[in-house]
């Protein structure tokens, strides 16, 4: 049973495609993640999901129904945190929640009741009472967040829970995440941590320019990956030629400076770690480190959509940066 | 009744979070009395509240009414709140309905502002207070749809706010507020008659003075086709623009 199903789904601009006959389906019960750089058409595609805007062709189908033009007889099933915390300011935690909850026509004392009870799961039971601007940006999303789900939705949509937070805070929501999704909440995820989503969703869909370019299970496309050894060197006073000279040792490996004296190797056959080693010691270079790297999403990524590294980060996607 | 609970808590959240905020309060008390008093100080003669009353009255709902709602929709849609809305499982008539209530009850209490005034200042009886009523609603919310259709067809609080202004001084020039439409040009007043604040100062002159000129089934006729069409057009224009 499918919670939600997209069937060649479009959305065009005049000239511009932002999502090009995407199509998958979001087991119900499961946390499927939805990654892509900035602009890939991440958000415009839950936008169709949700109701905000309106595919240019293609099938939506939600909870079993087919839905056309309206998704007003759906959206109580819906739940919708956005990529930015778009609650009142000027009313408190509180009656954010109850407001939120009065929306979807849950009577007073319901609403009342579920509000207190997310305040304190959420923890910000002691902040009830403060105005919504004078939070911080994590108790923001996280009260977001728990007005999301306020109606007991059966799929929730999460636009980039973490991004711009502290790393306690989006510990806490990914924990929350979690939690949410072993009481039976569908969570249809996007966003740019590729740890995050490894460490969250069952499965994964990449999109790029509009296109799905990859589907399936977390394990299934990690399997692309299996064979590839990844080391990392850590060198003091790294020579500029030294990547070259690595990868003349190993045919089809590949080296990168990744930082300052960080050089990775990557090779589709064991790396002859002896060869490197006394490369390393001949060119005078001083060997601080040398660790084996298991490969991550971020290496299927990489080999699926052709992005560079380099890109990635310049799109603000990849690992969370320390805080 | 469950959207009706979504459209009461709509109602009172914008009253609570806009329009009992102690700046707008004294705005509703304040701009009556501005322009009250700026007849008062213009005027070579001495001064028949009596017959500033409609003309006070009717400002006063219109800037009222349409500065408000041209700020809050503006700024809930700035701030994407009004997406909130436009997720929740509500029909987006009522859902307009419900931003505009707060506005039109806004409209209502500066339209009874300059006539408490009066009240204190001059003789008001004799006044068609059933007829003053009307007239009041129905322009409180005729503007109201007037604010709502320059809110959705803006993105910025200032174009709102200039918007606004391209709409309500031709009409306080033109509704024959400050000359009477028997002395404007010929070729200008059918554009009078093309304004919703024509009908309802006419409509207020003749629940206050008893000098309206035309029949007032035919002003409240009209100014319920003019709110029709401005409601009708503005969801048009929000299920268009902003469901995109």
């Amino acid at each position: 049973m499918f919670a939600l199903a997209a069937s060649n789904l479009s959305k065009k601009f005049d000239q511009l495609t932002a999502v090009d006959q995407v199509s998958f389906e979001v087991k119900k019960g499961e946390i499927f993640g939805f990654l892509g750089p900035n602009g890939a058409g991440k958000t415009t595609t839950i936008n169709m999901l949700t109701g905000l805007a309106r595919p240019s062709s293609g099938k939506m189908e939600i909870a079993g129904q087919t839905v056309g033009s309206s998704m007003k007889r759906v959206q109580h099933l819906l739940g919708i945190v956005p990529d930015e915390s778009n609650l009142y300011d000027e009313l408190s935690g509180y009656d954010n929640l109850c407001f939120c909850a009065s929306l979807y026509g849950m009577a007073k004392k319901e609403r009342q009741t579920r509000a207190k009870e997310l305040l304190d799961q959420f923890g910000l039971a002691d902040a009830a009472n403060r105005k919504f601007k004078a939070y911080s940006k994590g108790m923001k999303r996280k009260l977001t967040i728990a007005a999301g789900i306020i109606h007991n939705p059966e799929i929730l949509f999460l636009d980039e829970p973490t991004t711009g937070i502290d790393v306690a805070s989006a510990r806490q929501i990914r924990q929350l995440i979690t939690t949410l999704n072993q009481h039976g909440t569908t969570i249809f995820l996007t966003t740019h941590y590729i740890e995050e989503a490894e460490r969250l969703c069952h499965r994964i869909a990449f999109i790029v320019a509009g296109k799905i370019v990859r589907c399936g299970p977390v394990e299934q496309l990690m399997s692309d990956v299996q064979d590839q050894q990844i080391m990392e060197l850590s060198i003091e006073h790294c020579a500029p030629d030294l990547p070259r000279q690595l990868m003349a040792l190993c045919p089809d490996s590949q080296a990168e400076l990744t930082g300052e004296g960080v050089i990775r190797l990557y090779s589709p056959v064991p790396l002859p770690l002896a060869e490197i080693f006394s490369v390393i010691e001949k060119s005078k270079n001083e060997l601080l480190e040398a660790k084996r790297i298991r490969p991550s999403l971020e290496e299927v990524f990489v080999r699926v959509t052709g992005i560079e590294k380099e890109k990635m980060s310049g799109n603000n996607m990849g690992r969370r940066k320390k805080q | 009744m469950k959207t009706w609970i979504a459209f009461w808590n709509i109602l009172a959240k914008d009253m609570r979070a806009y329009y009992l905020k102690p700046p707008n309060i004294s705005w509703g008390i304040l701009f009556p009395v501005a322009w009250t008093l700026m007849f008062f100080v213009r005027s070579q003669d001495p001064v028949d509240i009596r017959q500033l009353l409609p003309g006070v009255v009717a400002m006063s709902v219109l800037f009222g009414t349409t500065s408000m709602l041209a700020v809050t929709i503006t700024f809930e849609r700035r701030s994407r709140s009004f997406e909130r809305l436009l997720l929740a499982p509500l029909d987006l008539r009522l859902l307009m309905l419900a931003k505009t209530s707060g506005a039109i009850l806004f409209g209502l209490v500066n339209a009874f502002v300059p006539v408490v005034f009066a009240a204190f200042l001059t003789d008001i009886s004799g006044i068609d207070w059933g007829l003053l009523l009307a007239a009041v609603v129905f322009i409180a919310v005729t503007s109201t749809f007037l604010g709502l259709f320059i809110a959705v067809s803006v993105s910025e609080v200032f174009e709102a706010q200039t918007f606004s202004n391209f709409f309500r001084f031709p009409m306080v020039f033109l509704c024959g507020l400050f000359f009477p439409l028997s002395q404007l040009p010929i070729f200008i007043r059918p554009l009078s008659y093309a304004l919703p604040l024509t009908y309802g100062v006419d409509l207020l002159r003749q629940a206050v003075n008893n000098t309206g000129t035309m029949h007032p089934a035919l002003a409240l006729a009209a100014l319920s086709g003019f709110a029709v069409i401005l409601f009708a057009f503005s969801t048009l224009n929000v299920n268009k623009r902003w469901i995109y």
